[in-house]
Parts: structure tokens; C-alpha cells; sequence
């Protein structure tokens, strides 16, 4: 049987070019394995070769993410390979999303299977989970031979398109994707085990972690609205018509930040949604039903408000991961702060 | 309270001239039985099938399954307030036909009614494919409405059972099983340093035809109690759901409750399994905080140090689900939840519709979500036809040849939160 072609991908690290003085590397092309390949090749055995080695600096990939991504896809196309690897990367963060934004091109745009590996606290892993297979490793490189011999084996059943089981059974980190398999022992009985384990206050692992939760309590009500300076803050996609900072419909990479000074009324010629996940004949109609600007304009001239905030932020939360909102929202509070805000109106769709 | 349960194995089913049991061999007379159930004015025809192990048979939509029991010695008889009077169970000698089942099927009652595969991909998702099955095949009287066709469907089912438990009330079980839980203070001397747990057991009760009866009582009118494990083996809670099939307990699962056996298998080792709480899964917020804070309640009551906690249905009793779990944690008792998923075909979404950080020991049976290939049977009992309505099911389910592709939702049984079954999810 013909062996499997292998790319691996490393950093200028573990290429021993050097260290954080040589991690504007730039991506370099060499036949065969190079560091940590040789490890890899010994676990292969006779069933895959590694033909080539991308090295890059982890400085240089991050700061020129888009040409090093290209460089790097038209390296990998060039040798042909049936598998692509990259890392493991262990703790590195750089080196990490360096790896996920490789291993997950190659996939995508490449159509070759491609898998890493990382500790589970590497900020690639929260990035490229849901997109990879990437094995759980050890933080530190003391960990590097668990790591290849996982990510070796795993790595071949990939590129043989074998059936993939759960992130339990394979070692990978989970992607959230849920796969069903036959335990060994029924459901009570592992019930049963478990609460004994909990009990004695003894390690067990539950079979589904609930979601995170990032629950935040309110801040306690606004003493006096009519002194209050409130802002508007929307999830719901509201944007000056023709959405000029082109806010995607859909997993919003952006958040944007409109004047409003001047504005009584949102109307059908000045403002729509961007927002895909809903019906946006009535946002479009008079975007005041999502953000309204009209009634706090009202409150401010009635004195039932002391004013309006002259800017609003908006975003659309439409399939938007909570580690983007969050981010948004840190910055949208900041900017809220400096402008003295005292309170802020939320509103979704 | 004492119970043994002596097993009768019955390892093959067939009509004869006489109803009787013969060595493993559960002998049925088709006539007397069917002019037994005819009886009920609710009901205009009800034809009797057998479905065995290995048999290239589809049985669909399945209503119930229930196991034949009888009591031999000791107070009252199975399913009190249903078939026997009420009285109390749960103590003396029960026999059981183990390795057959009453299953009940004809037009379909709700949507919400499953299949049961005797061979094939889809046999090894449902317990009941390993079972001797006589199926009721039970056609509704012209005029009667839902909850009556539910009723007549549900009473036919267990005066079935009983029928064919009457038949194992001479014979000695050379298999018997002895189930014992202590009284309070009993348990606490006899076990002073076992951890006392307790097992919390929702009942589906939101009304619509997704009811559960307790001795009679539906579940929904009634406050959170405690019940005795044993007394859930003499089939004191009898099922008339008419929910999605792969996560509703059955009767058959009530009586073989594996949280049930499963602790007793620990009893006096790991811990002191102290009783069972039943409570129920309403529609109305209120409801549920009171049932939730019974629940908790008590359990703390009963000093309990830990217990299970075991979900029927899916979406909304997740609320009841979660409730309990947070209340229970918030007494310091510690809790395990048993539950399925819903995840989307693809396993990507979000799995349960309620989740708190609290509730950190799941046990998962699984996501009901994923698609099966069902191949063609040589036979089909009750009507195919409604493959393209029962849940997990979708217009188009039924394929020309046979072959059903559904939702595991679809199959009786297959995601069971008893914890019944192997499959799970990660």
C-alpha cells in the first residue's frame, strides 16, 4: 500500500532557527521532516512520510496572517500531501492560532484533511474547535511525545476517512458537536457511579458540561431619570441606511458606532436592519421598533429623561459567538464610560 | 418494606388452546383473551400478533409496553387503582414473566407514539426487541374521543398483563430476588456511615394525553411525595403517555426502573438508598416551583446526602428538570441528572432547552436528534403509514419499499432517562 504524504507545520522554535529573536521568520518551504517530523515519522512506521515541512515565525504569521496564509496554502497545494499536521503548539497562544488558521485552510479551502494539537487553554482552541479536530495536549513540550503518538495515529485515521467516534472515545477537544456511541454500561449505573464519586468528593467527568454561563446582575435601578443621560445599545442590527460599515448579517465581525444628533425619528429612508436571523420587513418599515430613538426624543423634551446620548452602538447578535459579544461589549462600555453615560437601554430583536 | 421479585423466564410465546406457562414457554388463547378485551364498548376490534426476537417484524405506532406480573404473596395486587384495588403494594412475593411484554398499537392515539424494530439497525436502539411480545392490535369504536381511545388503549394493555401474570401465580421461581429498604431511623443505625441517598423520579404529567398514574391518581393533581422502590415493581405507576417515544417511560420501564435496581445493587455498600421521590412535570410556572420545592424539600426532610435525578420528556420538563437539580444542590445535597438531547441532526446545537452551573454530573442517553435508517420489514403490525407522523418522523419518512428514515425520537424507548440503555453522547 502506498505510504500517506504528510505536510507538517511548525514554528521557527521547533525548527530550532531560533527563538522569540526569530519569530519574524518568514514561511520557508523544506523537503522531509524537520524537528518534531522526526518524531512523527517514527511513529508512522511504514503506513506515512512526512514530505515536507512549512516553518514559519509565529511573529510574522500573526502579523501578516493574510499573505502568510497564502504563501503558506500555495506551499501545501505545490507538495500535493494527503494529510496536513500542524504543531502540536501546546500552551504557545501565537504558535496555537497560527496552527487552527492553518490546519483550518487547508481544510477548507484546500479540501485536505488537516488536524493539530494544543493544550486545552491555547487560544486557538476557543478559535478552532468547532472547525478542527485538534488533539488535547499536555501545556509544555515535556509533553511532546503523548502528543505525537496521539495526533500520529489520529491523524491517519483522518486521512483514511475513517469514522471519527466522540471527542471521549478519540482524544480530540470537544467541538461541540455532538456524536452518539454505545457506552459499556447503562445509564443508571454510571448515574449511580457518578453520585458515589461526588459524594466522597472524589474527580468525575460529567457526560455533557453545560454551556458557560456568563450571567450578569443588573445594576440597581436609575434613582433619578429625569438627571439620567442614557445611551441606546442594539443587538438587533440597526444601521444608517445602506449599512456603511457593511455589518454582516450574520456572525457580526463588527460593531458599529452612529451619530444621532439631530435625529427624532428613524424612518424608512434613513435606517434599516442588517440583521438576517429575522423578518426585517417592520425594522425596515421604521427601525424605531428595534432602537427607539423617537420615544427616548420625546422623554428628553418632556424632561422625563435628562438626555439622549448622541451616539448609539449597534451590532447584530445573529449567530455572533459570545466570545465577539463579549468583546464588543467591552469596548462599547468603555467608550460608554468616557462619555459619562449614566444608564443604557439594551434592546434585541 | 420487603419485595421479592421471583423471575418466571419466558423464552418463547405462542397461541395455544389454553392459556398456560409450560417449562419457558407462555402459551396464549387468542380467542378468550381477544373476547376478554372485546368487552370494552371503547374499543371496535382488537386482533392479537405475536413479535419475537430476530423476527423480521416493525410494530407501529407502539402506545405502551408492559411486563406481566403477579403478586403471590402479600398485600393488594399489580397495578393497583388501575386493574387491582387500590391497596397497598410493594411487599411480599411478586412473579414476573421475564423476557415477555404486553405491547398495545392500532391507530394511532397523538402524534406522539413510536416503533418498536424486531431485527435490523433500528432493534438495537429499543430494549423491547429482545422480548417475546404479544401485541394488541386495538381499533377505537366509531365516536369516542382521544382521552377515551387513550383510556380504553391503556386499560387493555395492563388487564393483559395481569391476565398473563394470573398465569405464573403457581409456579415456584427457582431466580428470586429480595428488595429491602429500612425505615428512618432503622436505616440510619443499620447503616451509620453510608451516605443516604434518595432518587428523584419526574413523572410526565402535563396533561393533553402526557399523563402519568400513581395508584390510580394522575400525577399532575397531585403534590411531590415519597413512594417505596418496591412498590413501583408491583406497577403502582402505570404510563398514559402518549409523548415522544424514545424518552417516555413506559410502564415496563416503571416496574424495571434501572435507577431503582441499580442502587439496590449498592445498597448497604456505597450507600443507604433511603426511598424514592415522585414528582411531576406541569405546564404552569407555578407548578413547578411548588413541585421543585417539595422536591427539595423533602429530600432534605430525609437528611438525604445525595440523589439521582431522572427527566421524562424533553424542552419544557427541562425547566422542572433544572429546577429541582438547582434546589436540591441549593440544600447541599448532591444530585446526578439523568437526560437526553436534542442537538439537531447535525449535533451542533444546543442540546437541553434549561441548564444551570449547578447541574455539573449529567448522565446523557444520548441525541434523539440523529437520523436512522430503518430497512423494510417482512411484516408490519398496527399501520406503517404513520411513519410521516409520529415524532421524529416527517412527511416523506416512508419510503417506497418500506424503509423509514427518522429521528431516534421516533423509536420506543431508545433514549430512555431511566438510564435504561448503553447509548449515550459526548
Amino acid at each position: 500500500m502506498e505510504k500517506i504524504k504528510v505536510v507538517h507545520y511548525i514554528n521557527q522554535f521547533f525548527a530550532n532557527i531560533g527563538g522569540e529573536e526569530k519569530a519574524g521568520y518568514e514561511p520557508e518551504y523544506r523537503p522531509g521532516a524537520v524537528g518534531p517530523g522526526k518524531a512523527f515519522l517514527a511513529d508512522f512506521g511504514n503506513d506515512a512520510e512526512i514530505i515536507g515541512t512549512v516553518i514559519c515565525g509565529d511573529t510574522y504569521f500573526n502579523q501578516n496572517m493574510e499573505e502568510a496564509k497564502k504563501t503558506i496554502l500555495r506551499m501545501v497545494r505545490d507538495a500535493g500531501p494527503d494529510l496536513v499536521i500542524c504543531g502540536p503548539a501546546f500552551h504557545a497562544g501565537r504558535y496555537g492560532i497560527a496552527c487552527g488558521c492553518v490546519a483550518s485552510a487547508v481544510k477548507r479551502e484546500l479540501e485536505i484533511p488537516a488536524i493539530t494539537g494544543m493544550y486545552e487553554e491555547n487560544p486557538g482552541v476557543d478559535m478552532f474547535k468547532k472547525d478542527l479536530y485538534i488533539i488535547a495536549t499536555k501545556a509544555s513540550a515535556a509533553g511532546m511525545r503523548a502528543a505525537v503518538k496521539a495526533m500520529a495515529s489520529f491523524g491517519l485515521r483522518v486521512a483514511r476517512g475513517e469514522k471519527i467516534g466522540t471527542s471521549a472515545q478519540e482524544g480530540y477537544i470537544p467541538n461541540g458537536i455532538r456524536v452518539n456511541f454505545f457506552e459499556e454500561k447503562r445509564g443508571s449505573e454510571r448515574a449511580v457511579a457518578m453520585l458515589i464519586k461526588k459524594m466522597a468528593g472524589e474527580a468525575f467527568t460529567t457526560e455533557f458540561p453545560m454551556p458557560d454561563f456568563d450571567r450578569v446582575e443588573p445594576n440597581p435601578a436609575v434613582k433619578d431619570l429625569s438627571k439620567a443621560k442614557l445611551a441606546l445599545v442594539t443587538s438587533g442590527g440597526i444601521v444608517p441606511k445602506g449599512n456603511p460599515d457593511h455589518i454582516e448579517s450574520s456572525s457580526a465581525s463588527k460593531f458599529g458606532e452612529y451619530d444621532i444628533d439631530g435625529v427624532y425619528d428613524l424612518t424608512e429612508e434613513t435606517y434599516e436592519t442588517a440583521h438576517g436571523g429575522y423578518d426585517p420587513l417592520y425594522a425596515n418599515a421604521d427601525a424605531d421598533r428595534v432602537l427607539p430613538v423617537d420615544i427616548l426624543r420625546e422623554f428628553e423634551q418632556e424632561a422625563k429623561i435628562g438626555s439622549l446620548y448622541n451616539r448609539f452602538y449597534t451590532t447584530v447578535g445573529n449567530g455572533t459567538a459570545v466570545a465577539k459579544a463579549k468583546e464588543y461589549a467591552a469596548e462599547i462600555g468603555r467608550r460608554l464610560l468616557a462619555a459619562n453615560v449614566d444608564a443604557v437601554i439594551l434592546t434585541s430583536t | 418494606m420487603k419485595l421479592e421479585l421471583g423471575n418466571v423466564p419466558i423464552r418463547d410465546i405462542q397461541f395455544g388452546v389454553e392459556s398456560k406457562i409450560v417449562g419457558d414457554v407462555l402459551y396464549i388463547n387468542r380467542k378468550e383473551l381477544q373476547d376478554m378485551l372485546a368487552a370494552d364498548q371503547a374499543l371496535k376490534s382488537v386482533a392479537l400478533e405475536l413479535a419475537k426476537p430476530g423476527d423480521r417484524t416493525r410494530i407501529m405506532p407502539v402506545k405502551d409496553v408492559i411486563e406481566p406480573r403477579v403478586k403471590v404473596r402479600g398485600n393488594g395486587g399489580v397495578f393497583p387503582g388501575a386493574v387491582s384495588k387500590v391497596s397497598l403494594v410493594g411487599s411480599g412475593r411478586t412473579n414476573v414473566l421475564k423476557g415477555a411484554a404486553v405491547v398495545t398499537t392500532g391507530k394511532v392515539v397523538g402524534f406522539q407514539e413510536g416503533l418498536i424494530d424486531m431485527a435490523g439497525a433500528g432493534a438495537e436502539y429499543t430494549p423491547f426487541s429482545k422480548l417475546n411480545n404479544l401485541v394488541l392490535v386495538c381499533e377505537p369504536a366509531e365516536g369516542i374521543n382521544q382521552y377515551e381511545h387513550e383510556k380504553a388503549l391503556r386499560l387493555a394493555g395492563l388487564k393483559t398483563a395481569t391476565y398473563l401474570g394470573e398465569l405464573a401465580k403457581e409456579i415456584e421461581s427457582k431466580d428470586v430476588a429480595v428488595y429491602q429498604t429500612y425505615g428512618m431511623k432503622e436505616g440510619i443505625e443499620k447503616f451509620p456511615d453510608l451516605k443516604r441517598v434518595g432518587y428523584v423520579l419526574m413523572l410526565q404529567s402535563q396533561g393533553l394525553m402526557h399523563d402519568t398514574y400513581v395508584y390510580g391518581v394522575d400525577m399532575k393533581q397531585s403534590l411531590t411525595t415519597i413512594i417505596n422502590p418496591t412498590e413501583i415493581m408491583d406497577g403502582a405507576i402505570v404510563s398514559g403517555n402518549c409523548v415522544s417515544a424514545c424518552d417516555k417511560n413506559t410502564t415496563y420501564h416503571h416496574q424495571n426502573n434501572p435507577v431503582i435496581a441499580d442502587l439496590f445493587k449498592e445498597q448497604g455498600k456505597n450507600l443507604n438508598f433511603v426511598c424514592v421521590i415522585i414528582t411531576n412535570e406541569t405546564v404552569y410556572l407555578a407548578d413547578k416551583e411548588r413541585s421543585s420545592d417539595w422536591t427539595a424539600k423533602l429530600a432534605n426532610l430525609l437528611d438525604l446526602d445525595g440523589v439521582i435525578i431522572s427527566q421524562e420528556g424533553f424542552g419544557n420538563p427541562d425547566t422542572d428538570l433544572i429546577m429541582n437539580c438547582k434546589k436540591l444542590e441549593g440544600y447541599g445535597i448532591d444530585t446526578v441528572i439523568i437526560t437526553d438531547e436534542y442537538a439537531g441532526r447535525d449535533g451542533a446545537s444546543q442540546s437541553l432547552a434549561d441548564g444551570d452551573p449547578k447541574a455539573d454530573a449529567v448522565i446523557t442517553s444520548g441525541n434523539a436528534n440523529e437520523l436512522i435508517q430503518l430497512e423494510p420489514m417482512d411484516k408490519v403490525i398496527g399501520h406503517a403509514r404513520a411513519a410521516d407522523m409520529i415524532s421524529g418522523g416527517f412527511d416523506g419518512s416512508l419510503k417506497g419499499n418500506g424503509s423509514i428514515l427518522v429521528e431516534l425520537q421516533a423509536i420506543t424507548g431508545a433514549t430512555n432517562e431511566l438510564g435504561f440503555n448503553k447509548l449515550s453522547a459526548r
